[in-house]
C-alpha cells in the first residue's frame, strides 16, 4: 500500500457497487487483495495466479484461471483471450458468486440463475463456440478426475460419454436414425441443470472484515505486500 | 365397485379388531398365569429338578400318574411370549392403517397408534389388569436406539453439515430458551392462588420445563416422512431434535440433582456449562471412536460376509451403551457412530449386506416406532394422573408460545449470517413441526417425587397428545396451503454429481483467491485428509483410491442393472450407456460432422475387465460351503452377466442408431418397484423374472465399431475386418450415405444370421 499506488476515489467505487453489487467494505478488500496478488500494479496477469499455493492442489485450476481472462465474463464480444485483467474485470469476474439478495423478484432470481449458469458454461466451453461438445465435456470429466494417478482415461471418457447420452435423452428424447448430436448449446445446459438450485449453491460468502492478511501468498520477488 | 370395495374394507377392518381383541384378552389372561405359576413353583423347591416343571404340584401320594401326553406349561415361555405378542399386535396394526386408505391419508400413523394403544390400554383396565407401561429402561435402552441409528446411519451429510450452524443453534439455544421460559413462566403461574399448586417449587418447575421443552426425533420422523417437505427444513426440524439430546441430558441433570438440594449456586451453573460440553463433546467422540473401529473391522471381513452387519449393529449399540455409562449424549454418539461409520463400511461390504443393514434398519426402527406410540397409549391410560387444569392449560399455551417466539428471535439473528435466509413460512413450519413424544415422557416417568411427578405426568402426557394429534394431523394441509416447497424427486444424474464435484473446487478456488478461509476452504481440506490418509487405512483393497465420481457411476450402474433384471424386458432401457458415445471421434476434423455413433472398444473391454473381476469374486466365494455361508444368490452372481447383457443391448441399440430412451425413465410397466429414489429407500427386486432376450443376445459380435477409434488390431474375427474395411471404404466419399447404409443393416437387432445377410 505504498505510494506507487494511488488508491481508487469513492467514485470509482461507487461506479463499482452499482455494477457489480458489491458494498463499499467489500469492494475496498477485495481491491486490497487484487492489489496484494498483483504486487500493486495495475493489472493482473496469469502467473500472479500462480502464487496462491492453496491453488495448486486444485483439479480445475487452469480452468478457473482462465475464466478470469475470458472476455464473454466481462461481456464483451472479442474472442481472443486477455492477457492481463483490470480491477474492473477481477470485480465483475467476482460478482457472478454473490449471493441473491433477499428480497428479489421472481424474475430477478431467475435472470441470476442464468448468469450464473452461462459462467459455468463458458468455463466448460473452452472454445467459445457456443456448445460444448464431447471433448469439452470429456476434458472436464478428466480434470476432475485428475487427483487419482491410477486411473485410466478410458473410465472418464464413459463418464463423459454417459453424461452427454444423458443430456441428449433429456433435451432431444427419441432421436431419428439421421439425426446427430452436435453437443450442448446453451439452452440445453439450462435444461439439464433444472433441478440443480444454482442460485443458491454457487456463492461465495464475501466478507465485510478484512481477511486477506491471513491467507499466504509465495513470495516469488521480494516486492511482497504486508 | 366401490361398494364392493368398502364392504371387503369393513370386513377386513372388522377381522382385524377382532384379532386385537383376541391378543389383548391372551395377553391379560397371560399375565396372572404367569404369576401363579411362579407361585406354584416356589412352594415345591424341593422336589423339583430344572428339567421336570409340570404345572401340576407334586403331591406326596403314591399315585403313579399316567405319562402326560399334552402338557401345558406356559410361564416357562411367558416373558418371550407376550413381548412378542406385543410386537405382533403392533405390526398388525400397522397393516391394518393401511387397509383403511382414507384415514390414513389423513391421520398420520402415530395418532392411530397412539388410539390404539388407548384402545388396549382401556380393555386391559376394564378387565382389571394393569397394563405394561412404557418403561423407562425399555425405551431408552432397547427402543429408542434403533430409530437413533436408522435416522444417523442415514442421515443426508451434505444438508446438515451445510446448515450445522443453524440447526446447533436451534438445538442448543433454542432449547435452553424453551426450558428457561417455560419453567420460570410455569412457576409464576403456579404462584397463582387458584391452582393449589403452590408447592411447586422454581426448581422443580425448572425441572418440568427442561423435560418438556426438548423436540422429540421420533415424533418428529414420523409425521415428517409423511408429508415430504423440502430437504432443508426436513434436516434443520430433525437435526435440531437430535442434537438437542445433550442440552436436555445435562438440564434434566442438573436440575434433578438441585431439586432436592433447593438451591443452585453460580459455580454449579458453572459446572453445568462445562458439563454440557462434556457431555455432548464427549459423545461425539465416543461415537466417533466406535464409527472408526467398525470400519476398520469391515475392512476385513471379505471372507465372513454374513456377519458384515451384525458388526454395524453392534459397534453402534455399543457406542450408544458406552456414552450412556458415562451419562454423555447417547443419541449424539450414535449419530456420530452411524455418519463416520458409513462411507467406508459402504466401500467394503457387498451389496446383500448393504441391502440387509438397510433393511434390518428400517424395520426395527418401524418396530420400535409402533411399539413407542403404542404403549405411549396404553399407559395414558393407566395414569396415575393428576389433572389440575390450569398447569395443565397454561403448560400447553406456554409450549407453543416459546417455541414460536424461539424459533422467530433466533432465526432473526440467525438470518444475518446465512446466505439462503429463513422465510417466514419456512420459520413457520419450523416452529409448527416442535414435536414433542415419548422421550419427554419416559424422562417424566424417570422422576422420584411421586406428588408433582403425576401432575407432571398428566401435563407432558397432554402436550405430546397435543403436538401428534393437532399439529401432527394438520401439518399435511397446512403444507399444502402455505405452498411449502416439497421434496424434489431428483434422479440421480450423473451430471448434476459432476457439476456438483465442480462446483465444489469451483467455489474453493474462488475463495483462495479471494484469499480468505471459508467453508469451502476446510471442506476441502477435509476431504483431501481423508482421501489421503483416512480412507487408506478403513477401506479394503483397491476401492480405496476410488474417486467418487466413480462409485457414484458404478452405482447407478448397479442400480440399472437390478432395475433391468426386475423389468425383465430389455425394450425399455435406460439411457444410460457406458460404452457408446454420440459424437464423431474429433480425428475426423470439423467438429460439426455428422455424427455416427461408436463403441469404444478399449471402453468395452474395460467393462469386461470389472465384470470378470466381480465374476471371480463370487466363484471365490462360492469354492468352500459351510453352514455359515450364503448360498450363492442367483441374483448377485448373474447381476454381473445382466450387466454384461444389458451392455451388449446397448451397444447394439447404438449400432442401430437409435436413441430410444424415453426421456423420463419410469415408464417399464412391468418394474414394481421404484429406482433412482434418495438411498435410505430400500430397493426389492423379484427375482423370478429374467431378461428374457439375453439368450438372443449372446450371440453379438464381440467387438463393433462402426468409425475405427483405435486402430485394428491383430486378431480380430473376420467379420469386424470385414465391417471394418467396409466402413474404411465408405468413410472417405460420402458420409452422408453411410449411416444410412449401416443403420439398415444393423437396424434389426435379430439374430446372428440376419446381420450377416444385411450386411452381405
Amino acid at each position: 500500500m505504498g505510494s506507487l499506488q494511488s488508491s481508487p476515489s469513492h467514485q470509482d467505487y461507487v461506479d463499482l457497487a452499482e455494477k457489480t453489487g458489491f458494498s463499499f467494505e467489500q469492494i475496498s478488500i477485495l481491491h486490497k487483495r487484487f492489489k496484494q496478488l498483483s504486487h500493486n500494479e495495475d493489472k493482473l496477469r496469469r502467473e500472479h495466479f500462480g502464487q496462491i499455493t492453496d491453488l495448486h492442489a486444485n483439479p480445475i485450476r487452469e480452468q478457473i484461471v482462465e475464466a478470469f481472462f475470458d472476455r464473454r465474463n466481462f461481456y464483451q464480444e472479442i474472442e481472443e483471450p486477455v492477457s492481463e485483467i483490470s480491477f474492473e474485470n477481477f470485480l465483475v469476474v467476482m460478482s457472478n458468486f454473490r449471493p441473491p439478495s433477499d428480497n428479489m423478484s421472481q424474475e430477478k432470481l431467475v435472470k441470476v440463475r442464468k448468469e450464473k449458469l452461462r459462467f459455468l458454461f463458458n468455463m466448460h466451453d473452452t472454445d467459445k463456440d457456443g456448445t460444448i461438445t464431447l471433448e469439452e465435456y470429456r476434458h472436464v470429466v478428466e480434470e476432475l478426475l485428475s487427483y487419482y494417478e491410477a486411473l485410466e482415461t478410458e473410465t472418464a471418457r464413459g463418464i463423459a460419454d454417459a453424461a452427454m447420452l444423458e443430456v441428449a435423452s433429456i433435451t432431444r428424447g427419441h432421436m431419428e436414425p439421421d439425426e446427430f448430436y452436435e453437443g450442448i448449446t446453451f439452452e440445453h445446459f439450462l435444461k439439464l441443470l433444472e433441478g440443480f438450485d444454482i442460485e443458491s449453491r454457487m456463492n461465495i460468502r464475501f466478507m465485510n472484515m478484512d481477511t486477506t492478511t491471513l491467507c499466504k501468498l509465495e513470495c516469488r520477488n521480494k516486492v511482497c505486500s504486508e | 365397485m366401490a361398494g364392493l370395495g368398502s364392504e371387503c374394507s369393513r370386513r377386513l377392518a372388522g377381522c382385524v379388531s377382532l384379532l386385537l381383541l383376541v391378543f389383548v384378552a391372551v395377553i391379560v389372561s397371560a399375565s396372572p398365569d404367569a404369576a401363579t405359576g411362579a407361585n406354584e413353583t416356589l412352594r415345591h423347591p424341593s422336589g423339583h429338578s430344572l428339567d421336570d416343571s409340570h404345572d401340576h404340584p407334586r403331591n406326596s401320594s403314591e399315585h403313579r400318574k399316567a405319562f402326560p401326553v399334552l402338557a401345558f406349561n406356559y410361564e416357562h415361555v411367558s416373558k418371550p411370549f407376550v413381548i412378542s405378542l406385543w410386537i405382533l399386535l403392533a405390526l398388525l396394526m400397522k397393516l391394518g392403517f393401511h387397509i383403511i386408505p382414507r384415514v390414513s391419508h389423513i391421520v398420520p400413523e402415530s395418532c392411530l397408534l397412539i388410539f390404539v394403544g388407548l384402545l388396549v390400554g382401556g380393555v386391559i383396565k376394564a378387565m382389571d389388569q394393569t397394563p405394561p407401561v412404557l418403561d423407562t429402561k425399555l425405551f431408552f435402552l432397547y427402543l429408542l436406539p434403533p430409530i437413533i441409528l436408522d435416522a444417523g446411519y442415514f442421515l443426508p451429510i451434505r444438508p446438515f453439515t451445510e446448515n450445522m450452524g443453524t440447526i446447533l443453534v436451534f438445538a442448543v439455544v433454542g432449547t435452553l430458551w424453551n426450558a428457561f421460559f417455560i419453567g420460570g413462566m410455569m412457576f409464576a403461574v403456579c404462584q397463582i392462588e387458584a391452582a393449589r399448586v403452590g408447592h411447586v417449587d422454581l426448581l422443580s418447575c425448572l425441572l418440568f420445563g427442561s423435560i418438556i421443552s426438548a423436540v422429540d426425533p421420533v415424533a418428529v420422523l414420523a409425521v415428517f416422512e409423511e408429508i415430504h417437505i423440502n430437504e432443508l427444513l426436513h434436516i434443520l426440524v430433525f437435526g435440531e431434535s437430535l442434537l438437542n439430546d445433550a442440552v436436555t441430558v445435562v438440564l434434566y441433570h442438573l436440575f434433578e440433582e438441585f431439586a432436592h438440594e433447593g438451591t443452585v449456586t453460580v459455580g454449579d451453573a458453572l459446572l453445568g456449562v462445562v458439563s454440557f460440553f462434556v457431555v455432548s463433546v464427549g459423545g461425539v467422540m465416543v461415537g466417533v471412536i466406535y464409527g472408526v473401529l467398525g470400519a476398520f473391522t469391515s475392512r476385513f471381513t471379505s471372507h465372513s460376509r454374513v456377519i458384515e452387519p451384525l458388526f454395524v449393529f453392534l459397534y453402534s449399540y455399543m457406542a450408544y451403551l458406552s456414552a450412556e455409562v458415562f451419562h454423555l449424549s447417547g443419541i449424539m454418539s450414535l449419530i456420530a457412530c452411524g455418519v463416520i461409520m458409513r462411507p467406508y463400511v459402504e466401500a467394503n461390504i457387498s451389496h446383500k449386506s448393504y441391502t440387509t443393514i438397510k433393511y434390518f434398519l428400517k424395520m426395527w426402527s418401524s418396530v420400535s416406532e409402533t411399539l413407542i406410540f403404542i404403549f405411549l397409549g396404553v399407559s395414558t391410560v393407566e395414569g396415575p394422573h393428576n389433572w389440575n387444569w390450569i398447569f395443565v392449560i397454561f403448560t400447553l399455551i406456554l409450549c407453543l408460545l416459546s417455541r414460536v417466539l424461539g424459533v422467530v428471535g433466533l432465526t432473526f439473528i440467525i438470518n444475518k449470517f446465512r446466505i439462503i435466509k429463513l422465510t417466514k413460512k419456512d420459520q413457520f413450519i419450523v416452529a409448527y413441526g416442535g414435536l414433542r413424544g415419548a422421550i419427554a415422557f419416559s424422562l417424566g416417568f424417570l422422576l422420584t417425587d411421586t406428588e408433582k411427578k403425576d401432575m407432571f405426568l398428566t401435563a407432558i402426557i397432554t402436550v405430546i397428545f397435543f403436538t401428534v394429534f393437532v399439529q401432527g394431523m394438520t401439518i399435511r394441509p397446512l403444507v399444502e396451503l402455505l405452498a411449502v416447497k416439497k421434496k424434489k424427486e431428483s434422479k440421480a444424474s450423473i451430471n448434476e454429481e459432476i457439476h456438483t464435484q465442480f462446483l465444489d473446487h469451483l467455489l474453493t478456488g474462488i475463495e483462495d483467491i479471494c484469499g480468505h478461509y471459508g467453508h469451502h476452504h476446510w471442506k476441502d481440506k477435509l476431504n483431501r485428509f481423508n482421501r489421503t490418509y483416512v480412507k487408506k487405512w478403513l477401506i479394503a483393497g483397491d476401492r480405496s483410491s476410488e474417486p467418487q465420481l466413480i462409485s457414484f457411476y458404478n452405482k447407478m450402474e448397479m442400480k440399472e442393472a437390478m432395475m433391468l433384471v426386475e423389468s425383465g424386458s430389455a425394450a425399455k432401457l435406460p439411457s444410460l450407456a457406458s460404452a457408446a458415445s454420440l459424437q464423431n471421434a474429433q480425428q475426423r476434423a470439423p467438429p460439426k460432422q455428422r455424427a455416427i455413433p461408436s463403441i469404444s472398444k478399449t471402453r468395452e473391454q474395460e467393462i469386461r475387465k470389472i465384470l470378470r473381476a466381480n465374476l471371480q469374486k463370487t466363484r471365490q466365494r462360492l469354492r468352500s460351503y459351510s453352514r455359515h455361508d450364503l448360498f450363492s444368490d442367483p441374483f448377485e452372481d448373474s447381476m454381473s452377466e445382466i450387466r454384461f447383457r444389458k451392455q451388449r443391448v446397448q451397444m447394439e441399440r447404438r449400432m442401430s442408431h437409435y436413441l430410444t430412451v424415453p426421456a423420463n425413465r419410469q415408464e417399464t410397466p412391468s418394474a414394481r418397484k421404484v429406482w433412482f429414489e434418495p438411498e435410505h429407500k430400500v430397493y426389492t427386486y423379484d427375482e423370478s423374472e429374467s431378461p428374457r432376450d439375453g439368450a438372443a443376445l449372446e450371440t453379438l459380435p464381440d467387438t463393433v465399431s462402426l468409425l475405427s477409434e483405435s486402430p485394428q488390431r491383430p486378431g480380430q474375427s473376420s467379420r469386424l475386418r470385414k465391417r471394418g474395411d467396409a466402413e474404411q471404404s465408405a468413410n472417405a466419399p460420402d458420409s452422408q450415405e453411410e449411416p444410412q447404409k449401416l443403420s439398415r443393416c444393423f437396424s434389426d437387432p435379430g439374430p446372428k444370421e440376419e446381420e450377416e445377410e444385411g450386411e452381405g
